[in-house]
């Protein structure tokens, strides 16, 4: 498909990543580039008793036939064409959402290959078999700009096997990795139980960990990290943006705001959101829209007018 | 060494206020008889920290409010209400 006729974010959606920090696509690759998937990453081997959980993992990491890409390396070349991740990647969806969100010819950062083991092998390991901590990528990240992590489910998820787990609307905050690990459960946090072939597309800095497997087969979970080379500005669909640049009236209103604009999803709260702090992660929504958009005056329901911001 | 042990549940709230709404919790047990982690609990265990007092647990540590330093006032990082209680349990 050529690049000019790619399906392209919606302004809704643009919004919506900037609020929530993700955007979910299920069940929207073929079985075919799963199944094809699922051979090239390999099954996994048995433990013996007494062996480490880690030789599980290092002959998964040995046995596939997932490339080892170079960081800085263009999206475009990371692949070979006919591989499943070729075809994952050249898929209309993954490249309309690539571009809305990192505009043209995106650089790749790292894959990972993620495998929860199921309670048996942590049994014969003699290991504690318990979800991974909540944390965010990397390291404290200042920035505006932001990259994306492309999870790519390639088999059903059940609850039972874990699934990822996810907090909506985290991914603003500048926090230095796993230092919040502490928080074990937070309000409106998702995990991923999804048909084969879903794809959840991060903003970087949002929270997330690996749930506990019970079931009782591995699960799997391939992460790609990207990032833009040139203009993230209005890479998306911006024909449906109503920018009239009308405020609208707020707090004092007879009748709940207009459901899918710009403005009521940069200002709807999550579960978890402190009541002060709640307001500061509008202000940061804002800013990063505005920035999206190229448009220093854009304000939501005059959080930023208000303070000359 | 003492039959007792400790523990401990940590509460975050929607503000400052020990009846304010709990939006984050942990609970971590040193009897050994539970084993608690990330991701176990969709819901909270009490609506407010004030009902976690009620129901017998001892608030021992809360944060402090901090002013906001000039130039940062809008960054958001870590959760900023958290209320430690323990509990101690003959075992």
């Amino acid at each position: 498909m050529p690049e000019t006729d790619l399906p392209l974010l919606s302004s809704a959606q643009a919004a919506s990543f900037v609020a929530r920090g993700f955007l979910r696509f299920d069940a929207a690759v073929p079985k075919a580039i799963n199944d094809q998937f699922m051979k090239e990453a390999g099954k996994v081997s048995e433990l013996k008793a007494g062996e480490k959980i880690g030789k599980a993992f290092l002959e998964v990491f040995a046995k596939n036939r997932i490339p080892e890409v170079s960081a800085g390396t263009p999206l475009a070349e990371a692949y070979a064409q006919k591989s499943a991740l070729g075809r994952l990647m050249a898929l209309p969806l993954v490249r309309g959402a690539i571009k809305s969100l990192l505009g043209e010819d995106p650089i790749f950062d790292h894959h990972f290959l993620h495998v929860s083991f199921p309670p048996r092998f942590h049994e014969r390991a003699e290991h504690e078999n318990v979800s991974q901590h909540t944390h965010q990528d990397s390291t404290i990240d200042p920035r505006l700009s932001f990259d994306v992590q492309m999870m790519y489910f390639p088999h059903a998820v059940t609850r039972e096997m874990g699934g990822t787990r996810f907090i909506p609307g985290t991914h603003l905050r500048k926090v230095s990795e796993v230092a919040l690990g502490r928080y074990q459960n937070i309000r409106g946090q998702q995990h991923m139980v999804c048909e084969g072939g879903t794809l959840l597309f991060l903003h970087h800095g949002i929270w997330h960990g690996g749930g506990v497997n019970l079931a009782e087969t591995a699960r799997y979970m391939f992460k790609i990290r990207m990032r833009a080379s040139g203009s993230q500005v209005r890479q998306w669909d911006v024909d449906d943006i109503a920018r009239p640049n009308a405020q609208r009236a707020i707090f004092f209103t007879k009748s709940p705001p207009a459901k899918g604009t710009v403005e009521t999803i940069l200002t709807t709260p999550e579960p978890w959101f402190e009541q002060d702090t709640g307001r500061l992660e509008y202000v940061n929504r804002i800013k990063l829209w505005r920035y999206l958009v190229d448009d220093p005056t854009y304000d939501a329901d005059y959080w930023l007018t208000r303070l000359k911001v | 060494m003492s039959a007792r042990r400790q523990k401990v549940l940590v509460l975050y709230l929607a503000n400052s206020a020990l009846d304010a709404p709990v939006i984050a919790w942990a609970h971590y047990d040193g009897t050994g008889k539970t084993l608690h982690m990330a991701g176990d609990q969709d819901q909270p265990p009490y609506a407010t920290g004030l009902d976690a007092l009620k129901d017998g647990w001892r608030l021992f540590q809360a944060a402090q409010l901090l002013p906001h330093a000039r130039g940062e006032e809008f960054d958001v990082a870590y959760l900023k209400y958290e209320f430690f209680f323990e509990q101690l349990v003959e075992i």
